[in-house]
């Protein structure tokens, strides 16, 4: 099991070479974008995001709840034998792209996106029976690292050992920043297993010896917490040995494609904001958003963020198809890069063209600036991910 | 979504695959890979015998009516077509501009003779043509046409003025030309939409010669030259239109046929790469798959342009020359910088002759068919609702 591995190295990089015109969204999906749209337009607009940083959970407990309940998200796709709705990876980015968009302030990310993913492609059957079918319902909610590439990772779970003690696992050692362990009920954690290998364990954060340090981050809208365990009774091994290789590169594809749509939505709103607020902005008697030199900003992020939409539906569309684990890797890896890049770009524009009040605590830009350069790096920066893809383009 | 092909699509697939390998052969065997942009004067005469071969298989054309001599494919099968096409190697067609330009337009426009003489000679591969819009004062402001045109008793209309950036004149049979019928008239107003042979005393080419030391382009001056009365399309005045309808007709169908041969330049980019040592530099690396994420954008988003709505506002429509002619650029920098001092030597060695011509050519890419400032223009006011630039014509 090679956590982080990102692209197998013997994939030869082919492209598919499938042809097909239904690359539109179906009615179901257009209902879900929409409905996530408007849901998060009332209850994530500037002043709720807001409120979300300055709470000491770092999120609206009653939006979670209503996302988890009345929306069903957190098992859109989750299989309906787990209690899911049993639909994929394009209905799943779809959401992240609102959420993204909205700045949501909620353990989402983590627990939808991530933890579940790795569950369903990785995990035991008793793992999944445990554990999915809660997250679906939205009741259950989830801290893991979101390291940047394979080193980190490598070193996150040797930093962390696993021992078998009286049949049940203890864990000893360190993991930097999980992300939303504020209230959550378990963390996923990979140690390195005494006697060789590398497993997945779930922590309860109440478990004895398990010591927890808050980081006070610059992006408040999604936190991290060091995490000490000295001698720590793990609930459960969470993956299945000969599911793990496989599974976690599909994992880790998966989750840089949510993070990727999330993102897009981050970018589209930078642009968004930085339109509407050049429209209204007049100097030398008229509105600045007429004069070619911010016309032609407001033009490149389009550019890139049109772009970035098509790779990132593009890999959904792909992801939710037969795919080979090298391709999807390949594909969402190629997704990722571009968010990076993406999103940190119209957010520095935003502040540039909004000017003097582009630099202020009172107006947007400022927080998507914050999270897109924490998120640059979340499963891999820009450039490890080149690495990476240039790895299986050209050895 | 769903990107899973079709067993029909697959099939159609291998009968296109197949037919080019048992075509593309033999004395044909020489054009593989070459024609395209950058390298259109690679022996045109053979060239213009490779379209009559495909015309033989009922390959050219394939997006027409059958009424007109088409084979009426379906947008999936076009796109498939174009891409194995391109995955073989199919040389640079001579065609393009009457099979993808002109055509269309008479099929929309042109009157039941105007079709009946034209139409079977672009499927057949008899005659070619060249397009005549741009002119020295018209270019980004294309629609500022200063040529002139006037009709004589007999009904011929007689053309004077000048065109420039005329890709294969010299290689055409015929011009159409955008020309000013209403003296006086401004803008888009007043223009007529001429067919004209090329080969008549009104008419001197001159080529133009290129950075990149080519000639495929060329002035034309039209000296009184003539067109005949029946080769007028659509009505007097309604020039505009018709090039409009004309600059329409493409609706990215051949766009993934393009990225074909853009992810070939790409491989003999890494196979240089690889020969001389310089994949091992993680800058040269990093590079590379910034250009292969370009590829895949540029496929995704075509099927975006494919798929998309008619109704909806197409983002992915509108910046899909934007992206791809300044990715190609960004190629070819990366070509050459990989080349290193090997670049700098003029080569006919067919592992370093294109990727030169990937370099110099490419400059022209974000410039024709509307430069990058006109396309930046479009995005912003067509996709974002910014004010519009001032259109004056003088």
């Amino acid at each position: 099991m090679k956590p982080g591995s990102g692209i197998p190295s013997n994939n030869a990089g082919t492209p598919p070479n499938d042809v097909d015109m239904n690359f539109a969204l179906n009615e179901d999906q257009i209902l879900i974008r929409d409905a996530a749209e408007s849901f998060l337009g009332d209850v994530s607009d500037s002043a709720a995001v807001r409120r979300a940083l300055d709470s000491k959970l770092g999120y609206d407990a009653t939006v979670w709840q209503r996302i988890g309940g009345e929306l069903g998200w957190c098992g859109v796709a989750i299989a309906e034998a787990q209690g899911g709705l049993g639909l994929g990876p394009v209905e799943l980015v779809l959401i992240q792209e609102q959420a993204g968009r909205h700045l949501l302030c909620a353990p989402f990310y983590a627990t939808v996106c991530v933890a579940a993913t790795a569950l369903q492609d990785l995990g035991s059957a008793e793992a999944r029976e445990r554990f999915l079918p809660q997250i679906a319902a939205g009741a259950l909610r989830i801290a893991l690292p979101l390291h940047s590439g394979r080193e980190q990772w490598l070193a996150s779970a040797q930093a962390l050992q696993a021992r078998r003690i009286d049949g049940h696992w203890v864990l000893d050692g360190a993991v930097p920043r999980l992300v939303d362990v504020a209230e959550a009920d378990y963390l996923f954690v990979f140690a390195t297993i005494a006697g060789g290998g590398l497993g997945l364990f779930a922590v309860a954060p109440g478990a004895a010896g398990l010591g927890l340090q808050p980081c006070a981050t610059w992006d408040g809208s999604r936190r991290f917490t060091d995490v000490q365990l000295n001698s720590v009774r793990a609930d459960i091994r969470i993956d299945e040995p000969h599911r793990a290789s496989e599974g976690v590169t599909r994992t880790l594809a998966l989750a840089r494609l949510y993070l990727a749509a999330e993102q897009l939505g981050g970018a589209q709103q930078c642009l968004d904001l930085t339109v509407a607020y050049t429209a209204t902005r007049k100097q030398f008697g008229r509105a600045v958003a007429g004069f070619q030199a911010v016309k032609h900003r407001c033009a490149e992020m389009m550019v890139k963020i049109e772009a970035l939409r098509s790779a990132v539906y593009g890999a959904a569309a792909t992801a939710a198809g037969a795919v080979d684990n090298g391709t999807l890797a390949m594909e969402c890896a190629m997704a990722r890069v571009l968010a990076a890049d993406t999103y940190f770009w119209c957010a520095q524009e935003a502040i540039q063209l909004h000017g003097g009040v582009g630099f202020t605590w009172e107006y947007d830009p400022q927080l998507h600036f914050k999270r897109a350069q924490a998120a640059s790096h979340w499963l891999g920066n820009a450039d490890v991910l080149r690495a990476e893809l240039a790895d299986a383009l050209l050895d | 979504m769903n990107l899973d092909p079709t067993p029909a699509d697959e099939a159609f697939r291998a009968e296109v695959a197949q037919w080019m390998r048992d075509h593309l052969q033999g004395r044909f065997a020489g054009l593989r890979y070459r024609g395209g942009p950058g390298d259109e004067e690679a022996d045109p005469a053979l060239r213009k015998e490779w379209e009559r071969e495909l015309a033989g298989g009922g390959w050219t054309c394939v997006g027409w009516p059958r009424a007109h001599g088409g084979r009426e494919l379906s947008i999936e099968q076009q796109v498939i077509f174009h891409e194995e096409y391109a995955r073989a190697g199919g040389p640079g067609r001579m065609g393009h501009i009457g099979e993808g330009l002109i055509g269309p337009a008479l099929i929309r426009y042109g009157s039941a003779a105007q079709q009946a003489r034209f139409l079977p000679r672009i499927v057949d591969g008899s005659e070619y043509w060249a397009q005549g819009y741009s002119e020295p004062g018209a270019g980004s402001d294309l629609a500022n046409v200063q040529t002139r045109c006037w009709q004589e008793a007999d009904g011929s209309w007689r053309v004077q003025g000048q065109k420039i950036w005329t890709s294969l004149a010299h290689e055409s049979e015929w011009v159409f030309v955008l020309a000013r019928c209403e003296p006086g008239s401004r803008g888009n107003k007043g223009l007529a939409f001429l067919l004209l042979p090329l080969q008549q005393p009104g008419i001197e080419i001159r080529p133009i010669r290129q950075l990149g030391g080519g000639s495929e382009f060329n002035e034309v001056f039209f000296d009184g030259a003539r067109a005949e009365a029946e080769h007028l399309v659509g009505a007097p005045g309604e020039g505009w239109k018709v090039a409009m309808g004309l600059l329409e007709a493409e609706r990215g169908v051949s766009t993934l046929g393009q990225q074909m041969h853009f992810a070939h330049e790409l491989e003999l980019v890494i196979a240089a790469a690889k020969r001389n040592g310089s994949a091992a530099d993680p800058m040269v690396r990093a590079r590379i798959a910034q250009a292969w994420c370009g590829l895949r954008v540029m496929r995704y988003n075509a099927l975006r342009m494919l798929s998309g709505d008619q109704t909806q506002l197409r983002r992915e429509a509108l910046i899909a020359k934007y992206y791809w002619s300044n990715w190609h650029r960004d190629l070819g920098k990366l070509a050459m910088d990989v080349l290193g001092a090997e670049g700098d030597v003029i080569s006919d060695d067919p592992a370093i002759r294109p990727l030169q011509q990937l370099f110099f050519f490419s400059r022209a890419d974000t410039i024709y068919a509307g430069t990058n400032e006109i396309q930046l223009n479009l995005i912003a006011e067509r996709g974002l609702g910014m004010p519009r630039e001032a259109r004056p014509t003088i």
